[in-house]
């Protein structure tokens, strides 16, 4: 069997190049240009699947995306197993393995087909009546049954290998749909010099022009203006074919979604299998068609009946008859047309059953004069053959026909979905019994057949605003109301879910009355089609079941996606290191290559600890610990958040926001600070450092530092902005590591220089230098041990690392880091605290500033159910066995009444070498008031006694802080003089592409300056480059740039010579307040490059990236995939970014994806 | 995706902002002298309109600003956005 209904000529398939293929293991051959559907057709194939419920034999239905019936499986290997596509939209390639799918062990004898025969059993709601007792039995046997015996393919088990990407693209006029409509439209948008796309679901551009033999447009033959139009086109607009405008969101985003390579034998895997495009489209011109119905007959399911229309494009698009002998059955004059082009090709036209009292009509007397049969008053009440309709009997003479094929014309229904889904108003329209676009909600307008609008001439002028020539196509009624049918259990309305009428009037008789509970009693218009052919025949149907008329019944809603999308599409790029960006710190790589253990801590990866040989983490940790109290040890903090508070009102600004009173803090001196939110629970701490009177060094929680930042931010920017101030973050910019333990001044006083070190005291900041490099040395302590945290630029922070190892402290780790801050009963924010913890509860009452009129909370921490005495407080626990250790978040109760509520729960709880035995901390109820009592803890199996502390374990009067400190050494250490950039070693390994470069650019120096406009042109003057005061805009002066980023902020880079300049624009606003920050390590830049930059940017990067919307010198902060980035373009092909030190290389990898398509081919140089 | 026009940045897609709950809950001037259920409104009472609703946006990821808008609940049309202040 080879092909043996392919018409010898015609058609837009190429015989000359063949395609082999497969179906169910069976051999077969196609022609370039086929579908899958085409292609099994062309071999005489109409058996392609078995129904959902029952099992039935099924055939192909249409040619499109409606397609109900002919879903398929198609692996392409290597775990690439795509279920349930449309046999109608699968572009054959050579090699093409498919199969169908719900069927065993064979298509032809299919073992479920007995579910056939116990029909009267699944009608409509079954799963709620028959099977329902015992009820035990539901979920261990009817369910996993019917679960087996229902449904589509299967889910492909391996993972998938295949890329998929995102791009965002901006247009003026989006029009969805090739078909007349929508190339009508887009060449006359395009002649305007719009930016244009053009997308349409189908391999080819053209709707329905690709199948149109007969008509001419203008002069042109159909196929000829089509090529035409494309071509002017080309060069005017982005076409897209095999893109399915599948969604609507707000402000005009549209969802498409591309199919780049499936329709190739051999995909390049340097391209994505799939693209989601998101486009924001200033206009939307809607010109999706319209979907012909079908007849609603008993029987009318059978391989062999199809869609009238289809048969028309199988033939004259893909050159197949799709029968030899064919009966039509038909409510309008558009199957007639089919009639004449299929006896044109030497079909047998057994006869026309037309349900219409005396059709009339240009089309309709062709047919007649032609000698084909026409019935009138006709229809369709039975049909015969099991694998494929063999016979049909009609309600009048001649009774029963053989045929072998029948088509169905009933009537149009126009695709509203996309026009619905954008909030648009459907207006119903009586003449046709159907729904049309009426009231808009966005800026869009629906055009031809989709409009309700027929005809090759009108639907051409409805999309191009002009009036064409046609001829050729004869005038044909198609207005024709769908379908109501008598209740019968083998009369399909929907296919896909095999749901029958006599559903439909199970349901109304069941009291169903609105079409949307209808909907899903009987499961009609559910399935991977949205009833695309069934719903408004079912919605027919269902009216005169219940005597209503179609609007009152309702229509169903059209909800995203149009068609099926692909997980793999919607997640994009979002996977593996992409799915999250994994944020390091300066010393990460220096920890990874001494072994240590990571642990998540928000987006960062931070070291728990690091083991030495055989050692798991309880040892390890332990002897972590065990250095810290005894000698020292080092840690890597830089994680912690920091901000730069500057400004005259700086003290002011803290003290309204933090509980402490800063007024009174020296410079030169940090204290410790508890943020609470307006409700007066505990958000953050930190510690204050005072650099200068003006200035302040804040640190927050790792996790707390973007929120804490943006509540400062809030405040500052709506409650108080009359305060003179700005902050700064500067998490990035500074590496902290945390030396700490009695050995601690010993191993960091030779590094530091230019203070007079034992004159800083606990609590005491200086800036000096620590090995050779600019530092801030802070004197504090997380450990209750003698400790410093260094805070040098990140780029120096592996040396500093490295200088100070040369002295053999003990790297340990976060874990560590808890055992050790809780044996000081030293809270952490989110472990100790949940949200409803007030400083108090925590025994922070003395971070209150009393002599504060106001800060933020003070008010809440006076409402009366603050301060009862029996509020949760923090205590110490320790069990009565010392080598017990609670579980964090165990329930603490009361001996004397065991069974009653929890009065308390551990928040921390480890194994503490330094008190050698477990220890713990809990809130508990009127905590403080019970030391010393008895308590238990309940759990699952056992009851554990504990009794409550003092939460500080160890060295409770605090004194070994307190050691002196020997001189400075004076810093022999000289640092390296040049900055790496840390992308240097993923730009070494980068490939080529002449479309898009990427480089790595040299560290430069960076300052974040705010100040008020009046006093920018002073400062500008100071820094060498004018501060603009236009939004997004950069100024360039030689080597130095400002970049506007906000108002009255500027990020200002320039060469990295440049030691003293943040130092005399500061000095430079006189008697106006300004604020500079060097944050020139926070950051790193990425120069992005070449013909196709923006394209790539666009693969992560929202915005709309035309020089017409984002202009050379155009500079903003916005986002690459989830990393913040500030973008600039220097020229029409050239972006700079300024990206994250912790976030370059997610970025930088986010790039290196969106190249990939572009790199140069292989072995090029 | 909503696209949002920042007062100073002009129309800029939604995932560069962050809500910031309902706009024009002045926080009171001394809030020593309101009374508990005075300050309880202020913290925990906010509107649900169906319709226009006015709230506060920040541009995180852009100029960092926070702003006013009026946006309609329904149809999640933003018919303004102000400056703060302004």
């Amino acid at each position: 069997m080879s092909q043996t209904l392919r018409i010898p000529s015609g058609g837009r398939i190429d015989r000359a190049q063949t395609l082999a293929f497969s179906f169910d293991g069976k051999p077969m051959q196609g022609c370039v240009g086929d579908t899958l559907a085409s292609a099994l057709l062309a071999n005489g194939v109409h058996l392609v699947g078995r129904s959902f419920k029952y099992h039935r034999p099924r055939g192909i239905l249409s040619a499109g995306s409606e397609e109900p019936n002919a879903l398929v499986t198609v692996d392409r290997g290597g775990g690439r197993v795509t279920p349930n596509l449309r046999a109608t939209q699968v572009e054959l390639y050579d090699g093409l393995r498919a199969t169908s799918q719900n069927r065993w062990p064979s298509l032809g004898f299919d073992a479920g087909e007995v579910a056939g025969l116990a029909s009267p059993l699944l009608s409509a709601g079954f799963y709620y009546k028959t099977f329902m007792s015992p009820p035990t039995y539901w979920k261990r046997f009817y369910e996993p049954l019917i679960r087996r015996a229902a449904g589509l393919g299967r889910a492909p088990r391996l993972p998938d290998p295949d890329r998929y990407q995102h791009r965002y693209a901006h247009c003026d006029v989006l029009v969805i749909g090739a078909g007349p409509a929508g190339l009508a439209a887009a060449l006359s948008a395009s002649v305007n010099g719009a930016r244009v796309i053009l997308c349409d679901e189908q391999a080819e551009l053209g709707g329905s022009l690709l199948s149109e033999i007969d008509a001419t447009i203008d002069g042109w033959p159909a196929q000829a203006w089509l090529a035409e139009t494309l071509t002017m086109l080309a060069g005017r607009a982005t076409l897209l074919p095999r893109t399915t405008a599948f969604g609507w969101y707000p402000d005009n985003m549209i969802g498409l979604c591309e199919r780049v390579t499936d329709h190739t034998a051999s995909p390049d895997s340097n391209m994505p299998r799939e693209r989601l495009w998101h486009i924001r489209a200033a206009q939307v011109v809607i010109a999706t068609g319209a979907i012909q119905r079908p007849m609603v007959f008993p029987g009318n399911d059978r391989p062999g009946i199809m869609l009238a229309e289809a048969a028309r494009t199988y033939l004259n698009r893909y050159g197949v008859k799709v029968g030899s002998r064919v009966l039509i059955a038909t409510v309008d004059d558009s199957a007639y047309r089919v009639a004449l082009d299929l006896a044109r090709a030497g079909v047998t036209i057994v006869g026309i059953a037309d349900r219409r009292t005396s059709p009339t009509g240009e089309a309709v007397a062709a047919v007649a004069a032609a000698g084909i049969p026409i019935h009138t008053e006709s229809e369709i009440l039975g049909t015969r053959g099991r694998m494929r309709v063999r016979a049909a009997k009609l309600s009048g003479p001649p009774g029963t026909v053989r045929c072998d094929t029948i088509l169905m014309s009933g009537g149009w229904t126009p695709s509203v979905h996309l026009f619905s889904q954008s909030r648009g108003k459907l207006r119903f329209d009586g003449t046709s019994g159907s729904f049309l676009p009426g009231q808009s909600a966005a800026r869009e307008r629906s055009i031809g057949a989709c409009a309700g609008i027929f005809g090759l001439a009108a639907v051409l002028e409805s999309g191009g605003g002009r009036t064409f020539s046609v001829t050729g196509e004869p005038a044909m009624n198609v207005v024709a109301r769908p379908s109501a049918a008598d209740a019968g259990s083998r009369t399909f309305v929907d296919f896909q879910n095999d749901v029958t009428t006599k559903d439909l009037l199970v349901a109304t008789q069941e009291g169903f009355r609105a079409i949307e509970h209808v909907k899903r009693y009987t499961t009609s218009g559910m399935a991977t089609d949205q009833g695309k052919t069934s719903n408004m025949n079912a919605l027919a149907t269902v009216a005169e079941m219940v005597d209503r008329s179609m609007p009152e019944v309702g229509l169903t809603t059209f909800r995203p996606p149009y068609t099926p999308v692909t997980f793999g599409t919607l997640a994009g790029s979002s996977r593996g290191i992409l799915f999250d960006p994994v944020r390091t710190t300066p010393i990460h790589a220096w920890a990874a290559a001494k072994g240590a253990v990571f642990e998540d801590v928000g987006t960062w990866k931070r070291a728990r600890y690091f083991p030495v040989g055989t050692e798991n983490m309880d040892t390890a940790v332990a002897r972590e610990c065990r250095a810290v109290r005894e000698d020292a040890g080092i840690f890597d903090a830089s994680t912690l958040g920091k901000i730069e508070v500057v400004g005259p009102d700086a003290t002011e600004f803290l003290n309204r926001l933090y509980t402490g009173d800063f007024s009174n803090l020296p410079v030169g001196r940090c204290r410790y600070a508890v943020l609470t939110g307006e409700d007066g629970f505990v958000r953050d701490d930190g510690v204050i450092a005072r650099l200068a009177p003006d200035r302040y060094h804040v640190t927050t929680t790792t996790g707390g530092a973007a929120f804490v930042l943006n509540l400062m931010e809030d405040y500052l920017q709506t409650e108080f902005p009359e305060l003179r101030v700005w902050l700064t973050s500067v998490t990035e910019q500074w590496a902290v590591i945390a030396i700490q333990g009695p050995r601690s001044a010993e191993i960091v006083a030779p590094l530091v220089a230019g203070i007079d070190l034992p004159a800083l005291p606990h609590m005491g900041v200086a800036q000096c230098t620590v090995a050779g490099v600019a530092a801030r040395l802070f004197r504090v302590s997380f450990t209750g041990e003698l400790g410093f945290e260094i805070n040098v630029p990140a780029g120096f922070g592996q040396w500093v690392w490295d200088t100070a190892m040369a002295a053999s402290p003990t790297p340990y780790g976060t874990e560590a880091m808890h055992v050790l801050r809780a044996e000081k009963g030293y809270l952490i924010v989110g472990q100790e605290t949940d949200g409803t913890v007030t400083p108090i509860d925590l025994g922070l009452g003395w971070t209150i500033g009393r002599k504060k009129r106001d800060f933020v909370g003070k008010r809440s921490l006076a409402r009366p159910d603050m301060v009862p005495a029996d509020r949760k407080q923090l205590v110490g626990l320790l069990t009565d066995d010392p080598s017990t250790v609670l579980e964090e978040g165990a329930q603490l109760v009361d001996p004397r009444h065991s069974l009653g509520p929890a009065i308390g729960h551990v928040t921390s709880s480890y194994r503490s070498e330094a008190v050698g035995r477990s220890i713990a901390l809990a809130l508990l109820e009127g905590g403080r008031s019970r030391w010393n009592e008895p308590l238990l803890i309940a759990m699952a199996d056992r009851v554990i006694g504990v009794t409550v502390t003092d939460p500080v374990f160890h060295d409770k009067a605090g004194t070994r802080l307190m050691a002196p400190l020997p001189p400075g050494g004076g810093g022999e250490a000289v640092p390296p003089q040049s900055i790496t950039n840390p992308l240097s070693a993923l730009a070494a390994i980068s490939p080529a592409s002449a479309l898009v470069r990427l480089t790595a650019l040299a560290h430069t120096l960076r300052l974040s300056v705010r100040a008020s406009n009046a006093a920018a042109t002073t400062i500008g003057r100071a820094l060498g480059v004018l501060l603009g005061t236009v939004p997004n805009r950069a100024v360039i002066s030689r080597d130095r740039v400002a970049l506007w980023l906000g108002p009255e902020e500027w990020l200002v880079l320039a060469p990295d010579s440049e030691t003293t300049l943040a130092q005399r624009a500061g000095s430079a606003g006189g008697d106006h307040p300004v604020s500079i920050v060097d944050v020139s390590h926070r950051a790193v830049s990425i120069e992005i490059a070449g013909t196709h930059a923006a394209l790539c940017l666009n693969a992560f990067c929202a915005l709309d990236l035309h020089p017409s919307a984002f202009p050379i010198g155009m500079c903003t902060r916005t986002l690459l995939g989830k990393a913040e980035i500030v973008l600039w373009r220097l020229g029409m092909e050239t972006f700079h970014i300024e990206v994250a030190r912790s976030l370059a290389s997610y970025a930088w990898h986010c790039l290196e994806d969106a190249r990939r398509e572009f790199l140069d081919p292989e072995g090029s140089c | 995706m909503l696209l949002i026009p920042c007062p100073w940045c002009g129309p800029r897609p939604e995932n560069e902002f962050h809500h910031a709950g309902q706009a024009h809950i002045a926080r009171p001037e001394d809030p020593a002298a309101v009374d508990d259920a005075t300050w309880a409104e202020y913290l925990y009472l906010r509107t649900n309109p169906k319709g226009a609703h006015a709230e506060r946006w920040r541009h995180s990821h852009g100029c960092g600003r926070f702003f006013n808008s009026v946006r309609d609940t329904v149809t999640d049309r933003i018919a303004s956005t102000t400056r703060p202040n302004a």
